[in-house]
This record gives C-alpha cells, sequence and structure tokens, in this order.
C-alpha cells in the first residue's frame, strides 16, 4: 500500500535531504564585534542565521589554527570581526588579526578552497547595523561560492540548519 | 642563528605526492627562533596540507612531532616509533637536520620542508639579515666586528667599490654599504689605524671550496 498522507509529517520531513545552506563561523571581539551583535539582538535586527559566532576576548588571540581548523573541519566561510583600527583594547591585536588573515588567505587561495571565503571587518560596539550588513555580505559570497570544496557530502545536505 | 624560509603549501603537497601517511617532523631551536619549523609552524603547514591533497581526492594521513633539535642523534632516536608508522619524513629543519635524519633512518625517504637560508640575527620582529658566511678564518677583527666578506655584495675587504650612494650598496638600495658601517664602528672604537693595513687576497681554502668540512678537536672526545 502506497502512504501518501504521512502520520508523522515532520518526521518524514526531517528524512528528506535539505539544501545546502552556507554555514558561517564568526570570531566576534569581546569589546566591538560581539557587543554590536548583541546589540543587533537587542534592536531585533534580522541577519541570516547561518552564522555561528564565537566570543573571543580579542582578534589578536585567533591563532592561524583556529581558523584553518575550522576550515578543515569543512565550514563554508569566517568572519573576524575586530574593533576599528586604532581603537583596540588592547592597541593593536586587530591589526595583527588583519596580518594573519590576510596570510591565510593566500593559503586558502593557494589550496583551492578560496580566500574570498575569509573575510576581517572592523566595526565598533556601537555598529550593529554594520555588523548585520557584514554578515550578509559573508553569506551572500559564500553562497555565490558554494560549498567548500572540504566539506564532506553528508556535510552538503545537512549543513546550516539549526 | 640558522635562518630558513618555509616552502609553499604546493611545494609540500609536490614533495609529499606519492606518500599517503607522512610525519612532519618540526625542531624546536633555530628554525623555532625564526618561526619557520617550530611547532606552530608544523602545525600550520599541516593544516594547509592535509586540506590541499584533501581536495585533490588523495586524502592524507599526517601526524606532527617537534624534537628539541634536529642536528642532534640524541634528540633525533625519540622520533623512532613515529618514524616507524610513516611512509615519508619531512624534516622542517635546516638542512643539517634533514641530512641528520635521513642518515638515522636509512630506510625512509625524509624530505626538507624548508629553505635554508643562512646564519644571522633577528633585526626586529619578522626580518633577518645574514652576518656570517661560515668562511671558516673569521676577520672580524680587523673590521671593527663587521663582516665584509659577508655583507659587502662584492667582498672587498680593502676599502669600497665606487658604487655606494647615500651609506647604502648599489647592488641592493636597502642593504647599508657594509663598508660604510665598518668606517663608522671603526671610528667610534679609535681603531681607524686599522685600515691602513692592506690586507692580502683572502685564503678560501678553511672555506667550502674543498668541499664539506669536518672539525675533530680530540682533548672533547671519549
Amino acid at each position: 500500500m502506497t502512504q501518501t498522507n504521512s502520520p508523522h509529517p515532520r518526521e518524514s520531513e526531517a528524512r528528506e535531504p535539505k539544501a545546502w545552506e552556507p554555514e558561517i563561523i564568526a570570531f566576534c571581539c569581546n569589546y566591538c564585534a560581539y557587543a554590536a551583535a548583541d546589540l543587533a539582538g537587542s534592536k531585533r535586527m534580522q541577519y541570516p542565521n547561518n552564522v555561528r559566532i564565537i566570543h573571543t576576548p580579542c582578534t589578536g588571540k585567533i591563532e592561524m589554527e583556529h581558523i584553518l581548523a575550522a576550515f578543515e573541519k569543512g565550514i563554508d566561510g569566517m568572519l573576524v570581526a575586530g574593533c576599528l583600527e586604532g581603537g583596540c583594547h588592547f592597541l593593536e591585536g586587530n591589526l595583527r588579526a588583519r596580518k594573519r588573515t590576510d596570510r591565510i588567505r593566500e593559503t586558502l587561495d593557494e589550496i583551492g578552497v578560496g580566500g574570498e571565503r575569509l573575510k576581517m571587518v572592523n566595526l565598533s560596539a556601537a555598529m550593529a547595523p554594520t555588523f548585520v550588513q557584514r554578515v550578509q555580505e559573508i553569506v551572500e559570497t559564500v553562497r555565490a561560492l558554494g560549498p567548500s570544496p572540504l566539506k564532506s557530502p553528508t556535510q552538503k545536505v545537512s549543513a546550516g540548519k539549526p | 642563528m640558522i635562518v630558513a624560509s618555509p616552502k609553499s603549501v604546493t611545494e609540500l603537497k609536490n614533495l609529499i605526492a606519492r606518500h599517503g601517511k607522512v610525519l612532519f617532523v618540526g625542531c624546536g631551536t633555530c628554525v623555532t627562533v625564526c618561526l619557520a619549523g617550530g611547532e606552530r609552524e608544523v602545525s600550520i603547514a599541516s593544516y594547509a596540507t592535509r586540506m590541499a591533497r584533501k581536495i585533490e581526492g588523495k586524502p592524507l594521513e599526517l601526524t606532527q612531532v617537534t624534537i628539541e633539535r634536529q642536528c642532534e642523534n640524541e634528540f633525533i632516536k625519540d622520533l623512532a616509533d613515529e618514524v616507524a608508522k610513516a611512509e615519508a619524513i619531512v624534516s622542517f629543519g635546516c638542512g643539517a637536520g634533514v641530512q641528520a635524519i635521513a642518515e638515522r633512518f636509512p630506510g625512509k625517504p625524509v624530505y626538507a620542508g624548508l629553505n635554508t637560508q643562512f646564519l644571522g640575527i633577528l633585526e626586529k620582529q619578522a626580518v633577518w639579515t645574514e652576518k656570517c658566511l661560515g668562511c671558516g678564518d673569521c676577520m672580524l677583527a680587523q673590521y671593527g666586528g663587521v663582516c665584509p666578506v659577508t655583507r659587502c655584495a662584492k667582498r672587498l675587504l680593502n676599502g669600497p667599490c665606487g658604487g655606494s650612494t647615500e651609506e647604502h650598496c648599489e647592488v641592493d638600495a636597502d642593504r647599508p654599504c657594509a663598508w660604510q658601517l665598518i668606517y663608522a664602528r671603526l671610528r667610534s672604537i679609535d681603531q681607524l689605524d686599522r685600515l691602513d693595513s692592506i690586507v692580502p687576497p683572502k685564503d678560501w681554502r678553511p672555506a667550502w671550496h674543498s668541499g664539506a668540512r669536518k672539525i675533530v678537536r680530540k682533548e672533547h672526545q671519549v
């Protein structure tokens, strides 16, 4: 007998392969981007839910290995969000992060992942709209690029859904 | 210290193209200080190489170990267990380290993960400059502690050439003229009279010209 109407619609829905959605990690500095993201939430501003925020004490604390490890595990894109230049709580952590992300972008280009998947942005704690805009931009960039070549086939169909 | 620079990920990937299980070995001495082959650099190179291979569809099983010094058997022998499990080794030591590991493990291919550059010093953060050629017959006393053999592009031993401008070398405008430095240094230590004597052509026999050198000091032998 062919069952046309499932008695458990939610269950059958869960079994269907889902379309790929970009998975983005945002490393957010405690003193600016994290507060900006918080403010965006308080102001009920909407931004794509593809982003998973990682709270960091300063972008200067993000090691190159942290970024590479995320890409190796199949993340599609990454945003490193630090303070405005000249506004780092630790003076130059964001400037160092900029140099490191530039270097990793070169590596990602060289190995065929694509340097555009990694972006560093600078903003202040008050710049909630800018945070939302930057998130939208990276999501759109990564969506245009498609899934990371390092993503496993199972990740490609199930990614992006909480 | 010995200063080296990293090879590109593409080079590393090509070096180990025929292997599936590789050991990356870092060195905790000179190349750690010059940020080329220490634990962190080996870790970054490992991530990048693994990703490059995965994209090619040839996943790589990679282990990484960093030992204190790759140029001493005492430390190299600790690698034996890891080496036994790997098909090949990539050494992130200087050229001496690569060869020491190759000698210790004759049955394993050993590849150099770095380009060994020179004997030098850290000028400022992330900038290294060459100071010594290892010529085997040090003449620094004559030149106030500035080596013309290494730092003069023409290796002139009796005064500057006519090409230096504004205290800079004519071969590389970013490089200070070694002879300008020698003059300033001898003047500051009041030994300008050293420039009065003519230095004869350098004897290069103690240098590398007759092949790899060897030093034996009997008083320390056991």
